[in-house]
């Protein structure tokens, strides 16, 4: 039943892209003319069937991400080094950035009052996917 | 024996070497639950069926527990509690939106994607036979980073040969990936399945062969086409056809009208008023002469059926009713009304009842169908119009937006769903959460 309903809850802005800038009192034939509308889900989401939406608990990706914050995210996306990722550590889904230095990687927190942890063979540790946008509510 | 050894099948239309691959979801409801939910990746995962009866999806570490598939759920407690084994209802805003996630994925990996049911799709390729079982991994490893969801799956050069190469896959590999072309389409492979493992051959013909000596696909692939023919009809003729690697079953083929459509639930409790249960008629008629108008087709025959708990320890009863129309109708007002006469015939007071259904028969194409002298023309086109604006507003916000009074609005008698799972995907409210 819900197979497109990620799409309908998108929140879908269709702000008009006027080409011409308006001047007074001689109307451009061109100003009717509405090349295209913009759609903020076509910015936000390159691969619909890779992407899925995250909420944010916590503050250990302060003072970038925050409590409450909705993340974008892209499985089809490899990460490299410096990306923020989500992995499934411990049975649990955390963002954090991938480093990787001297050989060794390892899932920063921004927030320094965090510790790192490094992604050692004893760690249960799954890459889940690569943080594309955040979205947050300031009004 | 025919065929041995070909790869792909020379197509004509595209002049090209073509193949059918076949990917299947593995455990797909309990896969589903297990995406978003990592703290679920190393336990068990059991999904129930509507009303949380029968267990109707297990993960492999369900099924390795010895949890039956159909189990009723009162059967397994014992096993799910020792085991500490995790349980949802049915979640088909999830399982709904996760398909159309990973129809989508594949849809980027061949030409033609032809979706078969909610986890299975076959696939069109033209890779040559040496790149076949690479092309088929690479297909796996890609729905599984993108969606979260293991597949296997399965290649051939007709769309019969790839269900059975999935077959294989999934049980006889640990990779999820068969590829049966080459030297992996041969006799010592093919006398090794039975011949109830091939798409098409039911219980009963799987029965009728073996009465007839013969047990596998090779055997099968063998047999005499006359033989055939006569008893399993051009229909049979053609799965084995498709068996020797000769496609007969294309792209345009649509699936024939179903036989039979069935909507049936338990009830979330037990309905005793004909009150309630005249509603539940009306909703599952909605629902089935729905499924009868995306098929273009109209039923002959509506039969309506109702019972009470056989697990309990209080009257029984049980009983169906059919109805017979004056002609093919696909309109829900006139599905319900015939459901409502089939209804009261049945219906007996001072009984709890637990379950009703409705079954609509002797399906007939649609186009098949000229309005009678009993309805005017006009009078059977608006009709028509009034039936597909109701389907077209309720595919577009969701079903249930505009339905039929008769149908209640409370619905007390609506199905239990005590272990629902977060619609992590649909729902934002409901969004899975990273720390």
């Amino acid at each position: 039943m819900a197979l497109h309903l990620i799409h309908c809850s998108m929140p879908s802005l269709q702000a008009p892209l006027y080409l011409t800038a308006i001047k007074a009192g001689f109307p451009s034939p061109a100003d009717d003319y509405v090349e295209k509308t913009l759609d903020l889900h076509e910015h936000l989401i390159r691969h619909p069937a890779a992407t899925f939406f995250v909420r944010v608990s916590g503050d250990s990706m302060a003072p970038l991400i925050c409590h409450g914050d909705i993340l974008v995210v892209d499985r089809a996306l490899t990460p490299y080094s410096g990306s923020i990722v989500i992995a499934a550590v411990n049975g649990e889904l955390t963002v954090k950035r991938l480093v990787e230095r001297d050989g060794i990687t390892m899932l920063v927190p921004d927030n320094e009052s965090y510790q790192p942890i490094a992604l050692t063979p004893e760690v249960d540790c799954t890459l889940w996917g690569v943080v594309v946008h955040i979205i947050r509510t300031v009004a | 024996m025919h065929a041995v050894g070909r790869g792909g099948t020379y197509h004509p239309y595209g002049g090209m070497t073509v193949w059918y691959a076949l990917v299947d979801c593995n455990n797909f409801y309990a896969s589903c639950e297990k995406v978003c939910n990592p703290a679920l990746w190393n336990r068990p995962v059991v999904v129930l069926s509507n009303n949380d009866g029968n267990v109707i999806a297990r993960c492999p570490l369900a099924k390795a527990l010895g949890i039956a598939m159909g189990a009723p759920f009162h059967q397994c407690k014992e096993t799910i509690a020792r085991h500490h084994v995790a349980v949802f209802s049915s979640n088909y805003a999830l399982y709904g939106d996760m398909s159309r996630r990973v129809m989508d994925t594949l849809a980027t990996c061949a030409p033609y994607v032809e979706v078969y049911s909610i986890d299975e799709a076959f696939l069109l390729c033209d890779v040559p036979v040496a790149e076949a079982e690479d092309y088929a991994r690479s297909i796996k490893q890609k729905v599984l980073q993108w969606t979260g969801i293991p597949v296997s799956v399965g290649m051939g050069a007709t769309k019969t040969l790839a269900k059975l190469a999935n077959h294989i896959a999934k049980k006889r590999t640990h990779h999820g990936v068969f590829v049966m072309a080459g030297d992996s389409y041969c006799k010592s492979l093919l006398e090794t399945i039975d011949i109830a493992e091939v798409w098409g051959i039911g219980f009963r013909y799987a029965r009728m062969l073996q009465s007839h000596g013969i047990y596998n696909v090779w055997q099968l692939i063998n047999a005499d086409d006359s033989f055939i023919k006569k008893k399993m009809t051009v229909v049979g003729l053609r799965t084995v056809y498709e068996l020797r690697g000769i496609p007969c079953i294309g792209w345009e083929d649509i699936p024939p009208p179903k036989k039979a459509i069935v909507s049936s639930r338990s009830f979330g409790k037990p309905v005793e008023s004909l009150h309630e249960l005249t509603q539940a008629a009306a909703h599952y008629s909605a629902i089935a002469a729905g499924k009868l108008r995306r098929q273009h087709s109209a039923a002959g025959a509506v039969t309506v059926f109702v019972s009470t708990n056989p697990f309990k320890d209080e009257p029984q009863y049980s009983s169906s009713a059919t109805v017979v129309l004056d002609m093919h109708t696909a309109y829900t007002p006139d599905i319900i009304a015939a459901a409502h006469a089939a209804l009261h015939t049945i219906y007996r007071e001072g009984y709890r009842y637990k379950k009703a259904g409705i079954m609509l028969t002797d399906i007939v194409p649609s186009q098949e169908l000229s309005p009678t002298l009993f309805m005017h023309m006009q009078r059977y086109e608006k009709r028509h119009q009034l039936m597909q604006t109701l389907d077209s507003i309720n595919s577009k916000y969701g079903r249930g937006t505009v339905y039929f009074a008769s149908e209640g609005i409370a619905r007390p008698w609506s199905m239990r769903r005590c272990y629902l799972s977060p619609r992590y995907t649909t729902h934002w409210d409901e969004l899975p959460v990273a720390r």
